[in-house]
């Protein structure tokens, strides 16, 4: 209950007017720094902390959230219009929100991103809300064992959760793997498959790649089906947003698994990304509506984004309470929490009370506050789906090209994306799935370093992985996960064969 | 006739050093880790001083260059010959880089600025563990069946050279596990998952506040000057050296801003006079302090002649480590 207070407090401090400014602010910013792929919530973050310097802590880092917020619903739109993620964890909501859109439900996507965004995040905030110190300890149990098999619960669930080729996802995979090795390794510090090329050293930036295989290879569809006027059908009602709300009852059992799975992932650090597509791949398998997924199914937007959502937010609690930035843009509030001169770690709860719990009663408001703002847009988001593909086609390159080189202001990241949009094109046409790639190429690097990690430390003994309580019970999950789909493919084979018999 | 008068009243009332070079652009601060990291937490604080005292009226913009551990800012740096806008911050990584890939790459193709300081490093152990000083630990790595491992941050730098240095001059065998970061290796100690970490002061404090880490000693010639308490009972100033406990390992990492190659000494001038500047605010000396950073400025010659005696230093220890690639 001593929680409960502190908190009413906070609401007391971030309610003030000119906090609330700061929030609005924040939000409009966020959104804006969302919709420009590549700009993304770290740089949006890092560009504007220099001017909060003067600010007390309180409104600096309500309003730096705000941005954090904002980017993170801003992202949803670039994917669902325009097959652009623009931050990685919004990759999953482009596989049913842009089909929607296509069929001229961009509103009834963006809607749904938009609400399962907040109804992931609210979750997210009310986990740290009430049981703040018991689940930051809870981190302190994963060492590089744990890690890899959080890692492999993600493979798992994704890949076993298929519904394509098993072959094709595995070669996709692979692929994925092979780059997400180039570059340094970081274990031994050599250079690998860099070719003496110092671009390739950098090895290959997920943005990079996601935007070519995405949102390039999109435009060189449709520019094959030429340029056919998809959106003409989208309305501009605000009337689609209660439509949309009136289904959600409906997806309840996907929301709820999806911020189940969000806010174990954001605390246990396995992060957005992979909560984004454990969401989906869930959802995928155990949805009645689970062979419509990748059609422009609504489900298939909820469940990534609530996903998403509630393990970024969750993710803040690490964060906070340990001082290990579970995002690249958590990583830049952490640095300016510094510069405030607040040591992040287990005694800022203790030590800081009024800005730890400002900060949380702005999660609730900052969130609110950026749905009310998102809502409001949508009618505007998808009337750009009645602009004629012709006209629009080369602004989305432009700005994907904006993007690709504001990630590392290099000219070659365009070369890249450009190489990226014909790989993502030969795939489509030869119908091998792009998210195995995509999710090895995100968590493949991380996925073996922890692995390695492991190794070193028990001195090559594969018994680490069933060392403790924790880690075998993840390790057997995931190979569960891993091997249902082909079990039950083949549970239903059989009794296909008996009843046609 | 009017411009020589101006000219002339502009020497007449010396406003004549005015007219050196100054930033015309914003300056971009490189950074070769990523957000959060001690270097970028450093050039954060330049910024935000520099732009909160009006040291410059040029923008001042932190850019992140994390990937292959700094050598990506370093190509890039190198890439911007004679563009006296771009700044790197660096490490011992000037050094260690070059020699340990087969990069293109030395610490003479920049323009040395300003070393800002100096940093520490300790041996930390898990605040519940039972060795209470380095002694204990070396008996205990000696007496253990399983190597006992160690971690740090990045494979063959700073972190990984110490530890080699403590294996050695204990004659023990620790295992060396590198991480992305001191943040992380610092989590995995406080979760016991490491015997300990060879961490700077910086990267341990949170938990050591927290309780859930502590130091044993320091790789110093002398303790830490901070005598102000961190914890409820012990300053930096209160953790013996290494050495008086037996264990003789020294080490110490610079922290310093360079140019790029190719710029005027009017270039370099104006930065070291910037530098100067911020090392003697107040807000410099609390970073300093926070940090448990040693204020260590030196700049011109000096700084060479410093640079070229750690350079033979680290060319050493990593021949000794078996880490030289050219």
């Amino acid at each position: 209950m001593e929680n409960i207070q502190a908190l009413m407090q906070g609401f007391e401090l971030a309610l003030s007017m000119h906090n609330i400014l700061y929030m609005i602010l924040g939000v409009l910013l966020g959104i804006v720094v969302g919709v420009l792929p590549g700009l993304g919530g770290p740089n949006g973050v890092a560009i504007l902390l220099p001017l909060t310097f003067g600010m007390d802590p309180t409104s600096a880092i309500i309003l730096l959230s705000s941005i954090y917020w904002g980017a993170l619903f801003g992202g949803a739109i670039t994917s669902i219009l325009f097959n652009i993620p623009g931050e990685a964890w919004s990759v999953a909501t482009t596989f049913d929100g842009y089909p929607m859109a296509q069929q001229g439900r961009a509103g009834e996507a963006l809607t749904a991103a938009f609400t399962a965004s907040f109804i992931g995040a609210i979750c997210g905030v009310l986990l740290i809300t009430l049981v703040a110190p018991l689940v930051a300890s809870f981190a302190l149990r994963f060492g590089p064992a744990e890690f890899f098999a959080v890692y492999l619960l993600t493979f798992c669930s994704f890949i076993g959760m298929g519904r394509e080729n098993r072959g094709k996802i595995g070669i996709s995979l692979c692929i994925g793997f092979l780059l997400a090795a180039v570059g340094m390794d970081s274990i031994s510090g050599d250079m690998r498959m860099t070719w003496g090329s110092g671009e390739l050293m950098r090895g290959f930036d997920f943005l990079v790649v996601v935007i070519g295989l995405f949102g390039v290879s999109e435009i060189l569809m449709t520019v094959e089906e030429g340029l056919e006027f998809k959106g003409k059908n989208a309305r501009i009602q605000m009337t689609v947003v209660l439509k949309t709300w009136a289904q959600m009852p409906r997806h309840f059992v996907t929301l709820v698994r999806s911020c189940a799975v969000g806010m174990w992932m954001g605390v246990t650090p396995g992060g957005a990304i992979a909560a984004s597509f454990m969401g989906y791949g869930l959802a995928r398998r155990f949805s009645r509506n689970g062979p419509n997924f990748g059609k422009g199914e609504i489900e298939g937007v909820l469940a990534p984004e609530t996903a998403a959502h509630a393990a970024g937010t969750s993710a803040l609690l690490p964060m906070l309470s340990l001082g290990i930035p579970g995002s690249a843009t958590a990583a830049v509030l952490l640095g300016g929490l510094m510069i405030w001169g607040l040591q992040p770690g287990p005694l800022l709860f203790v030590e800081q009370k009024d800005f730890v719990w400002g900060l949380i009663a702005s999660m609730y408001l900052g969130n609110l506050a950026g749905l009310i703002i998102v809502l409001l847009t949508v009618p505007l988001f998808a009337a750009i789906m009645r602009v004629p593909f012709g006209m629009v086609a080369p602004l989305i390159l432009m700005v994907c090209a904006i993007g690709a080189y504001t990630i590392a202001n290099s000219i070659f990241d365009i070369w890249l994306m450009l190489g990226f949009g014909i790989v993502g094109y030969v795939f489509k046409k030869l119908d091998y799935p792009l998210a195995p790639m995509v999710l090895a190429l995100v968590l493949g690097d991380r996925a073996e370093e922890a692995f390695r990690m492991a190794m070193l430390g028990s001195g090559g003994d594969v018994g680490v992985f069933a060392a403790n309580g924790l880690v075998s019970t993840l390790i057997v999950f995931a190979l569960t996960l891993l091997l249902w789909g082909p079990i039950s493919d083949l549970m239903a084979r059989l009794r296909g064969k008996v009843a046609t018999e | 006739m009017f411009r020589p008068a101006i000219a002339l009243v502009a020497l007449a009332s010396g406003i004549g050093p005015a007219m050196a070079w100054e930033p015309t652009r914003p300056i971009e601060i490189v950074v070769p880790f990523s957000p959060g990291g001690a270097s970028d937490q450093m050039a954060r604080t330049i910024q935000g001083i520099i732009q909160k005292n009006g040291f410059t009226k040029a923008p001042i913009v932190v850019v992140n260059k994390p990937a292959a551990a700094g050598a990506e800012a370093m190509m890039e740096i190198k890439g911007a010959e004679g563009d006296p806008q771009k700044l790197l911050t660096t490490s011992t990584g000037v050094f260690l880089t070059p020699m340990t890939t087969k990069l293109d790459l030395a610490w003479t193709d920049y323009t040395p600025v300003a070393m800002l300081a100096e940093d520490a490093f300790a041996l930390w152990v898990n605040a519940g563990a039972p060795y209470q000083s380095a002694q204990d630990f070396v008996e205990a790595a000696k007496a253990s069946g399983a190597p006992l491992k160690v971690g740090g941050t990045g494979s063959k730098r700073e972190d990984q050279l110490i530890a080699l240095g403590v294996n050695k001059a204990a004659g023990i065998n620790t295992i060396y596990i590198p991480h992305t970061g001191g943040g992380q290796a610092s989590t995995q100690l406080a979760g016991q998952h490491l015997d300990a970490t060879t961490n700077n002061p910086a990267e341990e404090v949170a938990n050591w506040r927290g309780g859930a880490t502590r130091p044993l000693c320091v790789f110093s010639a002398e303790a830490l000057p901070y005598t102000e308490k961190v914890t409820e009972d012990e300053s930096w100033h209160d953790i013996p050296t290494c050495a008086s406990q037996g264990l003789d390992v020294q080490y110490q990492m610079l922290r310093g801003i360079f140019l790029p190659g190719g710029v005027t000494s009017e270039q370099q001038a104006y930065y070291v006079d910037l530098f100067t500047k911020v090392s003697e605010t107040d807000e410099w000396k609390e970073y300093l302090e926070r940090s448990a950073l040693l204020p260590e400025f030196r700049s011109g010659e000096d700084f060479v002649t410093y640079l070229q005696g750690e350079e033979e230093k680290h060319r050493a220890m990593l021949s000794d480590a078996g880490f030289l690639v050219q």
